[in-house]
């Protein structure tokens, strides 16, 4: 699982891919199988400030609702509506085509991040 | 992110009391949730194939977490009579009826089934939860009575085959010897015959609203009764399923929840079940004063809720007005309705807003969603002709 471990995690069961400034972010398969069949996907705008540890997008299944919170500040510059049309991309692809969102990163805000890497989160879950 | 079931996510999985079936439920392949301290299973593969599978052929429940509570004596149908509030000293032997346990506040202990299994003993079907409540009050109540009252939960499993091929299943389940056919049993009606040599009681009652059979046995042999029904139904569609669907099944129903719909601080008129207290048909009873009473005037009912798009209300959700946004209720339970395809939520709100049609909002999270009273249940099965 090399690219899961290319992978930046939080606590809460985010992931997230950074590519220079534009951080892209969705839920671990691990959150998605906690949740249950997803049926319904709420994505910020493009264009939307964000701030860390917000909430900017909610992940709904038959059961209960999950919120993603922004993991840094910065500005939304892409959703990936894929996942409302079709939320179960979210079980089926966690990692891949069942992204959410991506941020692009104010000045400074990803050296004040603090993300996990693979090793750490799967201590968290027990994976 | 954070959800809704944030326990079941934490990692540290709690280690709750396992399901006689725990060993096939595992291999094959469940999810698991820690339900009323039971790790039970949550789903199979898909809660939304689960659910479908119920309403279109047929789905397998385990519920061997139920408690199953055990009144028997000369006196026994005297004593339900005082300790609930239907009437259980007339059913017929093979009878079953839906009744609460009250406190004398009228408040609900919990939600039951009884079993008539024999002239002089009844079983009494309560919630994991509220077990050693239900069965504390059952003993205190009927201590006066010439009846004991026994907790048999740990010693049986029961399993649910519910939906439209449920009856086609039950009769191709081999080795299962009746007094009378399973077509020929009614709905709210059980019997006793044998399994494998083995007592069982097949029960024609269900949480789903479909049709549907629930089997009682000793917890033993459960595992084997489960993989017989699995093979039996394999050619009908029947599908092992998991406490997800069960709670979307049961709310397109309309049925109450303990917990979400049914609490202490309920009466049974409150939430619809003013119908089952029998005050005309019996004497004294736990809780009489208090529900022949009534509620007050103000006090909150449930209605059914029905919105539009994709997002749901949930329990814990206020409902407000729709003008003035003043808050009128709140949700005790809500789900996008898999059958229906629309979302659906239980309430209790206030009684000026309670009838059907009354356009009201939920608040979801900050955002308000247009809900409309409906009447229930949102699902009812199809009619056979």
């Amino acid at each position: 699982m090399s690219e899961l471990s290319e992978l930046k995690y939080t606590p809460e069961h985010e992931w997230i891919r950074i590519d220079g400034d534009v951080l892209t972010i969705g839920i671990t398969a691990f959150a998605a199988e906690k949740l249950g069949e997803v049926v319904y996907v709420d994505l910020p705008q493009v264009g939307q400030a964000v701030q860390r540890g917000k909430v900017v997008s909610e992940v709904e299944s038959t059961k209960s609702v999950g919120e993603v919170y922004a993991p840094v500040d910065g500005e939304v510059v892409e959703v990936n509506a894929a996942v409302s049309d079709n939320p179960e991309l979210i079980n089926d692809s966690p990692f891949d085509q069942g992204w959410l969102f991506s941020i692009r990163v104010s000045s400074d805000a990803l050296a004040e991040a603090s993300f996990i890497d693979l090793e750490a989160y799967s201590a968290i879950t027990g994976a | 992110m954070d959800t809704a079931v944030n326990a079941p996510v934490d990692s540290t999985q709690p280690h709750g009391r396992l399901s006689p079936l725990d060993d096939v439920h595992r291999a094959g392949g469940a999810s698991f949730t820690d339900f009323a301290g039971w790790q039970m299973p949550v789903r199979y593969s898909s809660e939304l194939e689960e659910h479908h599978a119920v309403r279109t052929a047929a789905g397998l429940f385990d519920l061997s977490h139920m408690a199953e509570i055990l009144v028997k004596g000369p006196g026994a149908g005297a004593a339900l009579d005082y300790a609930l509030c239907g009437v259980f000293s007339t059913l017929a032997v093979g009878q079953a009826r839906y009744s609460l346990l009250l406190t004398t506040d009228g408040g609900i202990i919990d939600d039951v089934i009884v079993y008539r299994t024999h002239e002089h003993r009844f079983g009494v079907v309560a919630n994991a939860g509220n077990r050693a409540q239900a069965a504390g009050a059952l003993s205190v109540r009927t201590a006066g009575f010439d009846a004991t009252v026994v907790d048999e939960s740990d010693a049986l499993a029961l399993i649910a085959v519910q939906g439209p091929m449920s009856q086609a299943i039950m009769a191709k389940l081999p080795d299962l010897h009746l007094p009378t056919p399973v077509a020929d049993l009614r709905y709210y009606w059980s019997t006793t015959g044998a399994w494998r040599g083995e007592e069982i009681m097949v029960a024609r009652t269900g949480y789903t609203g479909e049709d549907g059979f629930e089997l009682y046995i000793l917890a033993e042999h459960g595992a084997s009764l489960w993989s017989a029904l699995l093979a039996a139904g394999e050619e009908f569609g029947l599908v092992p399923a998991g406490l997800a669907c069960r709670d979307t099944l049961r709310l397109e129903a309309g049925m109450p929840l303990y917990g979400h719909e049914l609490s202490l601080d309920t009466l049974p008129q409150q939430v619809g079940l003013g119908r089952i207290v029998k005050l005309a048909q019996k004497g004294e009873f736990v809780g009489r004063g208090a529900v022949a009473h009534g509620p007050s005037s103000d006090a909150p009912v449930l209605v059914g809720l029905t919105s539009d798009g994709r997002r749901a209300g949930r329990a814990g959700y206020p409902v407000l007005a729709a003008e003035g946004g003043e808050p009128v209720g709140v949700v005790t339970s809500g789900a996008l309705s898999p059958t229906l395809g629309f979302p659906i939520a239980l309430a209790l709100v206030s009684p000026s807003r309670a009838e059907p049609g009354t356009e009201l909002v939920i608040d979801v999270r900050g955002k308000p969603m247009p809900a409309v009273v409906t009447s229930l249940p949102f699902y009812k099965r199809p009619t056979t002709d």
